[in-house]
């Protein structure tokens, strides 16, 4: 079964980034310029946080809007990414309009979400959890 | 570091001719690995020696380390300044998304210098530094308006911060403070004055960022093990549970808790303004600084009712902590936390510090009950003990400075005593407002002795309560000892920089094994060696300055209300501050 990241409550995320740090670690590295997820204030801090990631579309327009064939769906939702193709047109991140696909600035390149689910491991207040796609549906949806 | 690490870059900033410059200073960072060991450095090159805290010759240095944008809870940035309310070394630290913010923007150090012609902002990334005019946003209301216009202004939301200040950093208030992401604050010794005199009003800075390490495996194990202690140990959960706050119960029971200017220890409403009562009646949300998963920002949300239309509340979400409710609670008699709550929202508004609100309030209530103050120098304002709107009319009369009287409150407790007498009751230390702990003799050698005369300095709150939980007394010598070893471990915290609640995390061993996969190989004495240099190099600045350990004023009240370990005696306390200078200076 394919697996999704899902915002399980976002009103328990704290805004500690620790799930962006870790998306990035993932590469060997520190910052955040890697990471394939984002946490921002919903316009300032005490309106609490937005947590931005790939919720693995049916038909996943980022994958439509590349025209080399770079980004295609992957059975069961969402999308894979082929280096190779790829022209760093940045229509994908365009066409996502929540955001999720993120953009390596140096390789000029979009970052997705692979769905590892390695960021939901380092939330301190389940605030994230990898998801089984299709079957059940999250009371939270 | 890896070559590529951009720690190095140290980006200089002139307001006066609007032009910066980044240099790279890899032997500052080798050698005192950065925050508060390379703050202390840079101030020393920048800052001539009797610079006016409010000239345009006071550097304001911001530093970052090692360990930020890399490992949790290496979450804050050093501020160092010369402080316009003590005139010598002001340092302070603060978090939200300040320190990641200026690591991803590819500089180890701020410095900024000169007067700006207008007001203006400053917008920092990784490739340039823009002037903004902030002519429109001079003389606001509310700190917080600036903050909004800076979010909605400019972009890179949840990869930045914004630093601004109020209406008290404009006037330039001695104890104003620089607010960063709304909840945190470079609160003591006035860095918002320094801002306000060079007319800067806030600082928006961005960055994202890859750091290098030198070997990923090793890199990703040492985190695991520190995000793991972060997240699964008992002594960070309280931080995490209650916060702070949790502090005013288990020191009022030990008669610690200054109250009513600190006539007493105890407070009789210390249960309704605990942080277990604010808890269960106000927490609405808990925040995290940016990569620490402790998250010990707490805020209340407070519904007040419009003062005459029916059907109209305002709420609001306010930040506390411990040293907030002793400042704005106990030490002003206010019982309420609804009362606490809309005094900090006044001090916030105007961008106070709020420890020294505290104890400035404090001082001119007792001043105008012994009638050292009438009521036209309070400009009809009735001070009372556990007035809590009387408090807030107060703080903004200091702010306008409506009558000589609040001028003087505005320039610090030390100094409004110093004119209109009642020295012996105001709580200053070393020329600050004293924090909430009257613990024994060790917590007020450590706020007399401490680099910024701060309760964070070396810990003697900690020290006292050591004393007492044993019952074991300490010898002078063994005090000072102790609190010259914490302070010395401290700078090397704050050079990393590490936040103090992970001390127990970021033990000198943990610390050598964290920098080891990031190509910084350097063993617990390495670093013992750089933490002494530090302090020392601050120590010398402060004597530079004119800072005379020998002619330090004790206030009498600090001698006559009882702490847990008995009374404290003036006289021990000058032979323990003598020691400590004569160790520092030896």
């Amino acid at each position: 079964m394919a697996k999704r990241l899902f915002v399980v409550d976002v009103d328990r995320c704290v805004g500690c980034q620790s799930c962006v740090f870790a998306c990035a670690r993932r590469a060997g590295v520190g910052g955040t310029a890697g990471a394939r997820i984002g946490v921002r204030s919903a316009g300032g801090m005490r309106k609490g946080f937005v947590v931005v990631v790939c919720r693995a579309c049916a038909d996943p327009p980022c994958a439509r809007a590349c025209p080399t064939g770079a980004l295609t769906p992957r059975d069961g939702g969402g999308v894979q990414f082929s280096p190779e193709p790829c022209a760093g047109c940045g229509e994908c991140r365009e066409a996502c309009p929540f955001g999720a696909v993120f953009w390596d600035s140096v390789a000029e390149r979009p970052l997705v979400c692979v769905y590892c689910g390695v960021c939901a491991g380092y939330c301190p207040y389940d605030v994230l959890a990898l998801d089984d796609l299709g079957g059940r549906v999250h009371a939270g949806e | 570091m890896p070559a590529s690490d951009p720690l190095d870059r140290v980006l200089r900033i002139d307001l006066s001719n609007a032009t910066y410059e980044v240099t790279e200073r890899l032997e500052l960072f080798a050698e005192a690995l950065g925050g508060a060991g390379v703050a202390i450095r840079l101030l020393d090159e920048h800052c001539p020696q009797g610079a006016d805290p409010l000239g345009p010759e006071n550097p304001i240095v911001f530093a970052v380390g090692p360990l930020v944008g890399l490992y949790p809870l290496a979450s804050k940035t050093v501020a160092m300044f010369k402080s316009p309310l003590t005139g010598n070394l002001g340092e302070s630290h603060a978090g939200g998304r300040s320190a990641v913010s200026i690591r991803m923007a590819g500089y180890g150090a701020i410095v900024i210098t000169g007067r700006s012609p207008s007001p203006t902002y400053l917008v920092i990334d990784d490739e340039r530094v823009t002037f903004r005019d902030a002519s429109a946003l001079w003389g606001l209301r509310s700190s917080a308006t600036a903050g909004s216009v800076l979010r909605e202004r400019e972009g890179g939301s949840g990869h930045r911060s914004i630093l601004r200040i109020g209406p008290a950093g404009e006037a330039g208030i001695r104890y104003a403070c620089v607010i960063t992401e709304t909840y945190r604050h470079f609160g003591r010794l006035g860095l918002g004055a320094v801002f306000g005199s060079k007319r800067l009003k806030g600082i928006v800075i961005r960055g994202n960022r890859t750091l290098p390490v030198a070997d990923a495996a090793a890199y990703r194990r040492r985190y695991d093990l520190l995000f793991r202690a972060a997240t699964s140990s008992p002594a960070m959960r309280k931080y995490h549970d209650l916060g702070t706050a949790m502090n005013v119960l288990p020191l009022n029971e030990v008669g610690a808790l200054p109250s009513r200017n600190l006539c007493a220890a105890r407070f009789e409403a210390a249960e309704a303004i605990s942080g277990e009562a604010m808890a269960a009646r106000f927490l609405g949300r808990r925040l995290a600084c940016s990569h620490c998963p402790v998250a010990c920002i707490h805020l209340a949300a407070l519904r007040t009712p419009h003062p005459h239309e029916p059907y109209f509340y305002k709420t609001s979400m306010l930040g506390y902590d411990y040293e907030l409710i002793y400042a704005l609670g106990s030490l002003l008699g206010v019982a309420e936390p609804e009362g606490i709550l809309r005094l900090a929202d006044e001090v916030e508004i105007q961008g106070l510090d709020a420890m020294s609100t505290g104890v400035v309030l404090a001082w001119a209530t007792e001043a105008y009950e012994r009638g050292l103050v009438t009521a036209a120098d309070l400009d009809g304002v009735a001070l009372a003990w556990g007035d809590a709107d009387a408090y807030a009319k107060a703080v903004r009369r200091i702010v306008r400075r409506t009558t000589d009287f609040y001028r003087a409150l505005g320039r610090g407790v030390d100094h409004a005593a110093s004119v209109y007498g009642g020295g012996e009751f105001a709580l200053a230390l070393g020329r600050n407002e004293m924090p909430g702990y009257h613990t024994g003799p060790a917590c007020h050698v450590g706020f007399l002795t401490g680099s910024r005369h701060s309760h964070l300095d070396s810990a003697g709150y900690s020290l006292d309560q050591k004393t007492l939980a044993s019952g074991a007394r300490r010898t002078e010598d063994e005090v000072v000892r102790a609190l010259i070893a914490e302070e010395e471990w401290r700078q090397v915290l704050s050079s990393l920089v590490v936040c103090f609640f992970a001390r127990g995390l970021y033990v000198p061993d943990a610390v050598s094994d964290a920098l080891a996969p990031l190509g910084v190989e350097i063993d617990p004495e390495g670093l013992a060696a750089i933490g002494a240099a530090t302090l020392r190099r601050k120590w010398t600045f402060k004597r530079r300055e004119g800072f005379d350990p020998n002619a330090l004023r004790i206030p009498e009240r600090i001698c006559e209300t009882e702490t847990p370990l008995g009374r404290v005696d003036a006289d021990e306390i000058r032979r323990l501050v003598a020691r400590f200078a004569a160790i520092l200076s030896g």
